[in-house]
């Protein structure tokens, strides 16, 4: 007991470090760069090699900003939405395996901070709690455009998690568990399900930019009509929330978008090594290096295309991805049952 | 440890349930609910079955209260007056009062008796034995249950529709009596182009 305990509270502090030390401020500075790229300028690039320190700068920067509450606000929910924002997106990694299952000292070792039998739905359910944060920073800021931007985010999550969760119930079906680690071990054996599932992949890589609130479906939050969503009223370190909550949202969506589409954590072609820890470092590196990609995805289609219209993004979710994820479904059980895959 | 993290949840479970019926403010009503649903969640884990815990999250807390929160946020519900209901509202509250001690009376009798419910076990509450009397014990009323729902939707979405130019009827409220006879028999004639 108190050694699973010790393991897991292990795994969860290299995950932490992961996504709050390397992957957020990491990605605040190829967002940055890699928008001035597009725009052709150069960007922040004085700080250190490549401007790579402009995210310390930043972080210093929301430590000592002032924290302004807004005296018309509804205290204790405008002060708790940042936390609501972090929560989620903080837990939702655990499921995610990052590592081959290896026998360490004799234990099983799975390489997963929380691999249950339920894995992926307990992603789900982590990832919907997520929205709470901004329907009540979107209240409790007492502000028309944040109370605009709670409504839209709480609509649009609720859109498009239908169609994501039928995309994802498709990926499993194949694999008949809904256990990461074992849909990892039959894209291994078999192929990446991107290909058998190309349909699926991209219903859910569309309703993923629609849950993380990135443009083109930025809705909640779309400068150009609602100053800044939700989180309007909000300056200094609980913005700072947000904009991280943001980030590490991307990197679980796309962590889950590499296990159920692109084989997870296998490097193609290379076997895992024996050692726990060479085994560690190489699953680590297979895993982050596709969230790698599909963070760059993230970032290039953001500089690239414009905002959809509130109805159009209503209308996408409801009248096209939905009937598109349901036909996966249908069409994905059946070739299962006929044994094509 | 599991008692200690039993009565912590338990104890936010019945706290949060008790805000949720006293708070005059409804946004505060429903995310108290959000804390009870999750406290309860994590009571069925303790409870070996984490598969009810998920769902539960899943569906209530990732969906239906946020739906909630979104009607309440939409309408603009205000801080609740009291002492707006009228004395009839008591006697249905009476009832279901009633109703759920006799429940908690009936299960706890039966626990102390010697044939006793038997507790969940793993395979009980594991997903392959759940799906399996579900699609095969209980397949009929599965299907009833999906039918009843879709009538639901299909009869929120006649409700909410928003009518065609040529049906809209000119503003004003129309005759209580005629509304229920006349809608149902000449609508879907004069909607016929």
């Amino acid at each position: 007991m108190g050694y699973a305990l010790g393991i897991t509270a292990a795994e969860f502090a290299v995950m932490l470090g992961l996504l709050m030390g390397l992957i957020a401020p990491v990605m605040v500075w190829v967002e940055r760069r890699m928008c001035a790229m597009i725009q052709d300028r150069p960007g922040p690039n004085r700080l250190g090699p490549f401007g790579l320190f402009q995210p310390l700068a930043d972080v210093f920067k929301f430590f000592f900003k002032e924290d302004l509450t807004p005296a018309a606000v509804d205290r204790p929910l405008y002060l708790i939405a940042p936390a609501l924002a972090l929560l989620p997106a903080l837990t939702t990694f655990v499921v995610i395996p990052f590592g081959p299952p290896l026998e360490v000292a004799g234990r099983e070792v799975d390489f997963t901070v929380a691999g249950t039998e339920a894995g992926v739905l307990l992603f789900l359910a982590l990832a919907s709690l997520g929205v709470y944060s901004l329907v009540v920073a979107g209240y409790a800021s007492n502000n028309k455009f944040s109370l605009l931007g709670g409504i839209r985010a709480s609509a649009q999550m609720i859109s498009y998690e239908l169609a994501l969760t039928l995309t994802v119930l498709a990926a499993l079906l194949p694999v008949g568990s809904f256990n990461l680690q074992e849909i990892v071990a039959w894209q291994r054996e078999n192929v990446w399900m991107a290909a058998p599932q190309a349909l699926g992949f991209l219903v859910f890589l569309v309703a993923a930019f629609a849950e993380t609130n990135r443009l083109p479906f930025d809705l909640p939050e779309a400068e150009s009509e609602l100053v800044a969503g939700f989180h309007t009223e909000y300056s200094a370190f609980r913005f700072a929330s947000f904009f991280t909550a943001e980030y590490v949202n991307m990197a679980t969506l796309s962590a889950l978008g590499v296990t159920l589409y692109f084989g997870g954590w296998s490097v193609p072609f290379v076997d895992p090594p024996e050692t726990w820890w060479l085994a560690a470092l190489y699953g680590i590196a297979g895993l982050f290096g596709k969230v790698a990609l599909f963070l760059f995805l993230f970032v290039w289609v953001r500089w690239s295309f414009p905002r959809f219209r509130y109805d159009q993004l209503m209308r996408l979710g409801w009248k096209v991805l939905l009937p598109l994820a349901l036909l996966n479904v249908v069409g994905v059980a059946a070739a299962t049952l006929a044994g094509w895959l | 440890m599991e008692v200690a993290v039993f009565a912590l949840f338990a104890a936010l479970a019945l706290a949060s349930a008790l805000v949720v019926v006293t708070h005059r403010n409804p946004v505060y009503s429903t995310m108290s609910l959000v804390v009870t649903l999750v406290s309860l969640a994590v009571l069925f884990v303790l409870l070996g079955a984490p598969f009810l815990a998920v769902l539960q999250v899943l569906i209530y807390t990732g969906a239906i209260l946020v739906l909630f929160l979104f009607v309440i946020m939409l309408l603009n519900v205000g801080r609740e007056e009291a002492g707006g209901g009228s004395k009839l509202s008591k006697v249905p509250a009476l009832v279901a009062a009633a109703l759920f001690g006799g429940m908690v009376a009936l299960f706890s009798w039966r626990a102390f008796r010697d044939d006793a419910l038997a507790p969940l076990t793993e395979e009980f509450v594991s997903l392959k034995t759940l799906a399996g009397a579900l699609f095969d014990r209980y397949l009929l009323v599965f299907e009833l249950v999906g039918l009843l729902l879709l009538v639901a939707v299909i009869a929120a979405t006649v409700l909410a529709r928003r009518p065609r130019p040529e049906e809209r009827e000119p503003l004003g409220p129309r005759p209580q009596g005629e509304s229920g006879s006349g809608s149902g028999a000449g609508a879907p004639g004069e909607a016929a182009p």
